[in-house]
């Protein structure tokens, strides 16, 4: 992955579009940040902290609060294995066991050539299909731990 | 009269009473707090100021208003049961090398569980413990000793306006960090030490340097000088046992004596010079019309403030090094000849009040012939350390008196340890140079005190100087803010980073708040008044020094000296043009920074030896190159960047070829795994 250096017009143009922005918007504007970067760089929070005059420290201490926020670049693909209970249960923990040997990572953690992301979320509410997947906005249900290799592995031949 | 019942005991309330610990406290009777200072906002975390009613109910005295009528038992064997409890879980996460910790005897949690009689922890200790970060020349933070009060986050924020530290995370993993747990020493901290001066535990402590000098006083090559500061004498004997206030210079050159020092002098001499070429540099402004107001510049957590960020207003700073700084100049370049030594065989410790001084002495602009002009800093509580250390009986210490030629000062030069003294100091020599006439007493009251930010306009002769005097550093952001937008006139304004000047700088003893502040500033307006000289211009060492080495106050040789230039050093992300090609191979970044610290040593030229080495290796495909201003890490320069984040110190410009060889390389095969390099 090219080291893309952060581009601040994006979050200029929205700051000049609303002005009179101040302190009690911090969650709104991490969220917009989030939407137009995909997570909130270190240029981006030294930015908003300069126009609202917020320690940076502080606006680190809400985006870590919230598990909402994230503080690293996403992968292109995201997968969310689902560890809900009924996921849990129908075996969500040998699908993440597997996606990790396949890629590599950790849970949390993103490939190191930008490709893939790999997390856990408490329960998408699709308890019928446990154990349920998430790749970037599409539903897997009643994945294998053979079903979820082959579905990576076909995208990771798909971007060769 | 209304009236609340404390212990059985009726108490009068007047309304005006913040809190029950307050009235509580007019009773007689303390009750512990860890996260409650009278100077900040009310947190009510720690629960240790629990009390309970008469119906059973409890309530935090830190933030109940008192109402009439409230029955309070303050020590309930419910609420004891409770205080100790919460003693014992703090502890159960807590890091107990208590014997070694540098806070050992000043700390608010060890002093709790004693006099509460914790006497066993039921719950199992932590098993794995984080690092400490000693990134700053400053301070040392312990993670492993914080018990979430909040104090220093409180502290930096609302107190300093700065924010450098902050609560990060939830639930459990809760800490207290810098923004995006970076070192402290990267981040915004000025290294004023407010922190240290509230945090009730070792979790930050002053960055100890005691080793180091006894290491110099050790060693029989060295001729160690020492030079002890204004606020020093009126809280150095707080750690003996001595009242708040009392001037114990001469029990401390005594000390400093037996300890091994060769000379020792005081930094009320060299307070002096400042304030001669400082209000010389003023007084010429002021005709001029330019560059006003002029900030004073002795205080370096101010100077480090201005420099990250007002460099708007830099050249309004006075070019003044400040007294410690000064000192170790002069010591350097001239002392040392005068004892017919180099000056690497001289070494300067300096005794502080003040953490912020530490890094002001490693800075690279203050060296003379490769040499830092103050090597060691210590603060009043390492001076009294090592004093312990030592063994000596400070209390039945004979007094001693200073050496010369630098352990001769004014009143002016002692005022420099409280909030307004610089500004006065500057007064009473403005006002005879504007007059051309001698005063016998020129006391300038309206800057006095404690007040955080004080304004006076001074009418000498037909000129009218207009004064602020601020401490603290969110005080000096509130005047900045002000003088930028013209919305007032100042010809000179004093900043103090902490709150009541250098009497309550990070390095002071504890308890370091606003009340014992007061009582080391009375203690020094006291010695003030008994001085027979108070006037800098007074002084005769002062005279002689210019007649023998710098000629007259402003003078080429005294620029030399005594003066000092400013960097901005502010870090402003995201400034650089992004970079729109799009290419298969994956470049790695290597920025160098090219700031005026790793510049010196060498960083300029490691940038070319790096270029010249990918292109011997054909490698430029695969690197691009860039020089970037100031990472922030000066002391260990040069510093380089690899990729985004990956900051590499110290890196020589003779280990240019090992440090392309183990640290590029490799860094630029696991970036393009497929392509062969």
């Amino acid at each position: 992955m090219t080291t893309k250096r952060i581009d601040l017009t994006p979050i200029k143009n929205f700051f000049a579009e609303h002005p009179g922005l101040k302190r009690n918007n911090l969650i709104m504007i991490l969220q917009k940040v989030q939407e137009l970067y995909g997570y909130l760089p270190e240029e981006v929070i030294d930015f908003i902290s300069e126009e609202i005059k917020v320690p940076k420290a502080k606006i680190y201490g809400v985006a870590t609060f919230y598990s909402q926020f994230r503080l690293e670049p996403q992968g292109k693909y995201v997968i969310n294995i689902c560890n809900g209970t009924a996921c849990h249960v129908k075996g969500a923990p040998s699908l993440v066991d597997e996606v990790e040997g396949i890629l590599g990572i950790k849970s949390g953690q993103t490939t190191p050539d930008g490709l893939f992301t790999l997390e856990t979320v408490n329960c998408i509410g699709a308890c019928g299909l446990a154990p349920a997947v998430v790749i970037n906005d599409k539903i897997y249900g009643k994945v294998t731990p053979e079903k979820i290799a082959e579905l990576v592995n076909q995208l990771k031949a798909g971007e060769k | 009269m209304d009236y609340i019942t404390i212990n059985n005991k009726n108490v009068p309330i007047t309304g005006e009473e913040k809190n029950l610990l307050e009235v509580i406290k007019k009773v007689g009777i303390e009750i512990p707090t860890f996260c409650y200072h009278s100077e900040l906002s009310v947190y009510g975390a720690c629960r240790m100021c629990l009390v309970e009613d008469d119906k059973g109910n409890l309530m935090t005295a830190c933030s109940t208003k008192p109402r009439p009528g409230m029955k309070i038992n303050t020590h309930s064997a419910k609420v004891i049961k409770i205080r100790k409890t919460i003693i014992e879980l703090l502890l159960a996460n807590y890091h107990q090398d208590c014997t070694t910790c540098g806070k050992s005897g000043h700390c608010k949690l060890q002093s709790l569980a004693n006099s509460l009689g914790v006497d066993k922890i039921r719950f199992k200790p932590r098993k794995e413990y984080e690092e400490l970060d000693r990134s700053s020349l400053a301070i040392v933070r312990n993670p492993n000793k914080c018990i979430l009060c909040g104090d220093c986050v409180r502290m930096c924020s609302e107190v300093q306006g700065i924010g450098a530290l902050g609560f990060v995370h939830r639930g459990p993993k809760v800490s207290v960090a810098p923004a995006l747990e970076k070192n402290i020493a990267d981040v915004e901290c000025v290294n004023c030490g407010q922190c240290v001066a509230v945090c009730p535990t070792g979790a930050i402590i002053v960055n100890d340097n005691t080793q180091d000098v006894w290491e110099a006083l050790n060693n029989p090559e060295k001729v160690v000088i020492a030079q002890i500061a204004p606020a020093v004498r009126v809280s150095i004997g707080e750690e003996f046992g001595v009242p708040e206030g009392e001037n114990s210079l001469y029990k401390s050159v005594a000390a400093l004596k037996l300890m091994g020092f060769d000379k020792v002098f005081d930094t009320a001499f060299t307070a002096d010079l400042t304030v001669v070429e400082e209000t010389y540099e003023f007084l010429e402004r002021l005709e001029k019309g330019e560059r006003l107001p002029q900030f004073t510049s002795c205080c370096p957590g101010w100077v480090t403030y201005a420099e990250k960020n007002c460099p708007d207003l830099l050249p309004n700073l006075s070019s003044c090094k400040s007294p410690q700084q000064m000192f170790g100049s002069l010591a350097k370049k001239y002392y040392a000849k005068e004892l017919g030594i180099t000056p690497d065989k001289l070494v300067v410790v300096s005794i502080m009040p003040c953490t912020a001084k530490k890094f002001e002495a490693k800075r690279e602009e203050f060296k003379t012939n490769g040499e830092y002009d103050v090597d060691f800093v210590l603060t009043t509580v390492e001076l009294a350390r090592m004093i312990k250390e030592m063994g000596i009986n400070f209390n039945e210490l004979e007094p001693e008196s200073l050496d010369m030629p630098f352990g001769f000062f004014t009143g002016a030069g002692v005022i420099f340890a409280s909030s307004g003294g610089v500004a006065e100091a500057a007064l009473r020599l403005a006002a005879e140079k504007i007059t051309g006439t001698t005063f016998d007493a020129i006391d300038f009251y309206d800057v006095r005190g404690l007040k955080g930010i004080k304004e006076a306009a001074i009418t000498i002769g037909e000129t009218t100087v207009k004064v602020a005097v601020v401490s603290g550093l969110g005080n000096a952001q509130k005047i900045i803010e002000k003088v930028r937008k013209n919305e007032v006139q100042y010809d000179l304004i004093e900043v103090m980073a902490c709150p009541g000047g250098c009497v309550g700088g990070g390095g002071q003893p504890v308890p370091n708040d606003m009340e014992t502040r007061k009582k080391r500033a009375e203690a020094i307006y006291k010695i003030d008044a008994t001085m027979p000289l108070k006037k800098s211009q007074d002084n005769p060492a002062i005279v002689e020094i210019y007649r023998k080495w710098l000629d007259q106050p402003n003078s080429e040789k005294a620029h030399h000296a005594l003066h000092t230039n400013y960097i901005h050093r502010k870090r402003i992300s995201g400034m650089e043009i992004s970079d729109e090609t799009t290419e298969n191979i994956k470049k790695l970044e290597v920025s160098i920074c090219v700031g005026t610290n790793c510049y010196l040593k060498g960083s300029y030229d490691l940038m070319q030896k790096l270029i010249a080495l990918a292109e011997e290796k054909n490698m430029t495909e695969l690197l691009e190159f860039k020089g970037t201003f100031c990472m922030e890490n000066c002391a260990h320069g040069p510093s380089v960047k690899i990729g985004i984040d990956n900051h590499k110190y110290g890196v020589q410009k003779d280990e240019a070829e090992v440090f392309f060889n183990d640290v590029i390389i490799p860094k630029i095969k696991s970036l393009n795994k497929t392509t062969s390099v």
